[in-house]
């Protein structure tokens, strides 16, 4: 709760600072002071229960322990975010404090679908979260790219929302009590009036395209590759992880009784995801666009919490949506301050650039799921997860299998950093800080130290205040 | 509660982990150098002291074991039983023999690379005393990551793609039995408090649980696969042996006496830890399969020996056929033979070490590899020629070397299980001595030439070294009683499931 208020409020405090503040580095630190205060205010809900503002949400919006860590983790990861592209934000273009703000809307889109306990609040969520990032994507006013992104970002957005609309409705009018609450909604095992299902059917399509699921990816790989690399950056992990926090929530509450009727539904995108996710990535010259279907590959491991829907399976989807988004930030970090985006520009990083070759090496590591970084242990509750279920375990074979795969298009970054001479015609100024550098390797050290003790996040999944 | 924690499986681990660390931070090539050597003898120091320590409960750690993933009972748990002291021996052993035989060579960024070294030495001491599937899975793929940077920073031409294979070889192999851990933790019994019987944990990963655990006979039928498939191309077995020649001849030598001389041992010691324990049924059942790959494979790899001019290719596809006869003795399942496997392990380790920094004190004299371009070699190093000839004897398992000892035993298990098998295997033998001879004569025999001309004796280092190899060859050659009493407590384990 309070930081669905606070971060809507200093969106505002963003805006107006633009307005009336000239100074172009100024907004960064307003912005950085803003998701202290927010993440601050947001432990203490979760430590002590105190609220900042009461009011009365007539249960709309739902508080346990889980959403509070889950929202702290993005919020922590959005910090970082800002810490590390700080100043890469204020390149893009001339509306610095406009892009903070927008940033800080998306962050209150991703507080509500963390937290929604109805469908209207889940849909207002998720719009909260679109709309900003139509903008985001084509912030970078000049470049044509970055323009075909963004209307392409916005039409497909517009009609996987009538999608989502549209299954809302059929759902509202199917359930006997025509409510929008998720408990109303969960009639009990085998009920299933075929409204419900035809609703289900549409949110489960629309929401797959909000977490860029196959067959409903085709979007990602060019509004990723077009949209200014730093907010790539943020789409590609705090937004990605609350659609799949969102949409494992509203499967669970909602639908969680009839889980064996729709099974086959999510084993069906999962192995697809994860194929075209895998087989796609191998392909690609450019490390930015790799990452793109890396990011769908990825996907495709997060569907197992929905495909498993229990317990364990909640707890991985966070640890792995921390893990994921904080390797992500750290490896788009990386790149923006490479000038060539080819695999090849990375060729004899670590003799220039020794911190960011091995960071970066953590982070792909950390992706690739090896043992001791925050990513293994993301990848391990997950199979944990989906062989529990007993269901298809062929499906966490070719999970693996793509997981090695997975591991050809990472280790070729580190193999072009480490162990490939530079091209040396192109020099290029490094316009990387010391701070940047100490950035770099505590982030990288958090992901091995959640690697060793991933309890440190599970554990607080559990806490009641 | 003790209150001095560290006891001999801890120190086994963290003395190299440490010292890697710290090699990091060393700026001085030299230096680097002289601390993994320090900290390599320390670890064998230690290592000594287990063996004479070894009926001390509370120094050898039976039971060392802290929570660590509370949340699905995992805990780590390490422990040295007699096959951990003697392949933790084996790579304490190992490491200071490398160290010093390559004391010479020169890498670029040496820190990082003796730094490599001694973390893969300490994921080695992981894999080898872990007893919670967990703990295993996290060493077994540690232990693997710092030797991927090793060959291909420092290898040979084609590093790149022949390490990438031996890569993703493994890893796939890893990520499978990685699902079948997980099927078996599943299925395993809760953990209960001994006091008060209340339920701790739903399932566990520790050794013991595993072994308890109850599944159907179909599902122990592709889990076995699950986790042999990992062994296999570790060991490896035909068919999943083709990323190991390329990565020996690609890799630095110091690396190739790693991977060849330990990391294939964890493939041996995997299957006996954590396969026939746990899926006895299974192994019956897939045994005679198994053997056969096995011993196909031992022909196989001797027949492609003879074939090789090169010498580094001639030592892999010859340690392929020693390690299918291991492989062949424990799914004998016969108690003699499993015990020949226990010494055989460590022979083979300091033999294909020793065979190694002669291949690589002759390249580094010559140039050259090949063997149809030397000859003549002990006209000039007589003391390297005696050497070389009685570690070839023990790579031919001639009576009183080492070799002898295990292959005879596992020999005789193998008749033991099916006499057609071990009469094909035997043959193996005599293509070993093919090859092994025939590698002599052309490259230590005849006439000196042009190449070979400017050898000269081996320096003090290496003399020792290979001193100390050959004095071991003999010495567990004559008297293996105290390595088989070291071991024996394995193989009756293997063989009494369910009792």
């Amino acid at each position: 709760m309070n930081a669905i208020i606070l971060t809507a409020v200093w969106g505002i405090v963003m805006m107006l600072s633009g307005a009336f503040i000239k100074n172009k580095s100024i907004p960064k630190y307003l912005a950085i002071g803003g998701i202290v205060i927010t993440i601050i205010a947001n432990c203490r809900e979760l430590l002590t229960g105190q609220l900042l503002f009461a009011i009365d949400v007539k249960d709309m919006l739902h508080t346990t322990g889980t959403n509070l860590t889950f929202i702290t983790i993005m919020l922590a990861c959005t910090l970082l975010y800002f810490l590390l592209n700080g100043r890469d934000i204020e390149k893009v273009g001339d509306h610095v404090a406009e892009y903070f703000a927008l940033i800080f809307f998306v962050l209150c889109g991703v507080c509500l679908v963390s937290t929604f306990n109805t469908l209207l609040m889940l849909f207002i969520g998720i719009e909260i979260i679109s709309i900003p990032l139509y903008i985001l994507t084509g912030s970078d006013k000049r470049n044509l790219k970055s323009n075909e992104a963004a209307l392409k970002y916005f039409l497909m957005g517009a009609f996987s929302t009538g999608l989502m609309l549209m299954g809302i409705a059929f759902v509202y009018g199917g359930n006997p009590a025509a409510s929008f609450f998720l408990d109303k909604i969960n009639m009990g095992a085998g009920a299933m009036p075929v409204m419900i299902v035809i609703g289900l059917v549409l949110l489960m399509i629309s929401m797959s395209f909000k977490v860029s699921a196959a067959p409903f990816h085709f979007w990602t790989p060019d509004v990723y590759d077009g949209a200014p690399t730093v907010f790539t950056s943020f789409m590609a992990t705090i937004v990605k992880a609350a659609g799949f926090f969102a949409f494992v929530r509203l499967f669970d509450n909602a639908f969680g009784s009839i889980q064996p009727q729709w099974q086959k539904l999510i084993v069906i995108i999962t192995a697809a995801t994860l194929l075209i996710g895998n087989l796609t990535a191998v392909f690609q010259q450019s490390v930015k666009r790799m990452l793109a279907y890396s990011s769908i590959a990825q996907a495709g491991f997060m569907l197992f919490a929905l495909f498993a829907l229990s317990a364990r399976g909640r707890d991985g989807l966070v640890l792995y949506t921390a893990a994921y988004s904080l390797a992500t930030i750290g490896i788009f970090a990386v790149l923006i301050k490479m000038n060539d985006y080819t695999i090849d520009g990375f060729n004899g990083l670590a003799k220039k650039q020794p911190v960011l070759a091995f960071t970066a090496t953590i982070f792909l590591l950390s992706l690739t799921g090896i043992p001791a970084t925050a990513g293994f242990q993301g990848k391990f509750y997950m199979l944990l997860a989906a062989v529990g279920n007993g269901n298809h375990l062929w499906l966490v074979i070719l999970a693996v299998l793509c997981a090695a795969i997975s591991a050809y298009y990472y280790f070729r970054i580190i193999q072009a950093m480490y162990f490939k001479e530079s091209n040396e015609a192109t020099t290029q100024d490094w316009d990387i800080s010391l701070s940047f550098k100490i950035l770099l390797i505590i982030v990288a050290a958090i992901i091995v130290i959640l690697g060793i003790s991933p309890d440190l996040i599970i554990n607080w999944l559990h806490f009641e205040a | 509660m003790q209150t001095l924690g560290l006891r001999f499986p801890e120190l086994l681990l963290w003395s190299p982990l440490i010292a890697g660390l710290l090699c990091f931070i060393v700026k001085s090539d030299k230096n680097a150098k002289a601390l993994a050597l320090f900290s390599s003898l320390l670890t064998l120091a230690i290592s000594f002291a287990t063996l004479i320590y070894a009926d001390d409960k509370y120094l050898s750690g039976m039971m060392d074991k802290y929570t660590w993933l509370n949340s699905i009972g995992a805990s780590f748990q390490i422990e040295l039983n007699g096959m951990g002291r003697l392949l933790t021996f084996l790579t304490a052993f190992s490491f200071p023999i490398i160290f010093i035989a390559t004391y010479k060579n020169t890498y670029k960024n040496a820190n990082a690379f003796y730094a490599l070294m001694l973390l893969s030495q300490a994921g080695l001491m992981g894999v080898f005393t872990a007893m919670d599937a967990l703990v295993f899975y996290f060493f077994w793929e540690l232990a693997l990551i710092p030797v991927y940077f090793l060959c291909s920073r420092w290898g040979g031409e084609r590093r790149i793609q022949a390490t990438f294979k031996f890569f993703v070889y493994t890893f796939t192999g890893s990520l499978l039995m990685l699902v079948g851990i997980i099927y078996v933790y599943l299925h395993t019994q809760p953990v209960r408090d001994a006091n008060t019987g209340a339920i701790l944990n739903e399932h566990s990963f520790a050794w013991a649980s595993f072994r308890a655990a109850l599944f159907t006979a179909s599902a122990q039928k592709w889990l076995f696969w699950l986790f042999f498939v990992a062994f296999a191309i570790k060991m490896p077995i035909f068919p999943f042996h083709t990323w190991q020649p390329d990565t020996y001849e690609q890799s630095p030598t110091a690396v190739t006496m790693v991977l060849s001389g330990i990391m294939v041992k964890m493939g041996v010691f995997a299957v006996i830890r954590w396969l026939l324990p746990i899926f006895p049924e299974a192994a019956a059942d897939n045994s005679m399969l198994i053997i056969g790959l096995s011993v196909f494979g031992m022909i196989y790899a001797s027949l492609i020996a003879i074939k090789q001019d090169d010498l580094k290719r001639l030592v892999a596809y010859s340690s392929i056929a020693h390690i299918g006869l291991m492989c062949a003795a424990i799914f004998s399942a016969k108690q003699i033979g499993q015990a020949g496997v226990m010494i055989q392990m460590f022979s083979h380790g300091i033999n294909i070490i020793g065979l190694w920094i002669v291949v690589d004190l002759i390249e580094k004299q010559t140039g050259v590899r090949k063997i149809s371009q030397l000859g003549g070699i002990a006209n000039k190093a007589p003391i390297l020629t005696i050497m070389l000839v009685v570690i070839a004897f023990a790579n031919i398992a001639l009576p009183l070397t080492n070799a002898f000892v295990g292959e005879f035993m596992m020999f005789n298990g193998l008749f033991q299980f099916n006499i057609w098998y071990a009469a094909i295997a035997g043959l193996s033998i005599i293509l070993a001595a093919v090859y092994t001879l025939n590698m002599v004569q052309k490259v230590f025999y005849g006439q000196t030439n042009s190449i070979t001309e400017n050898v000269k004796e081996i320096a003090l280092n290496e003399k020792i070294i290979l001193g100390v190899i050959v004095i071991a060859i003999f010495v567990i050659g004559i008297f293996p009683q105290p390595m088989l009493n070291l071991t024996k407590d394995v193989a009756a384990v293997i063989l009494n499931k369910g009792q």
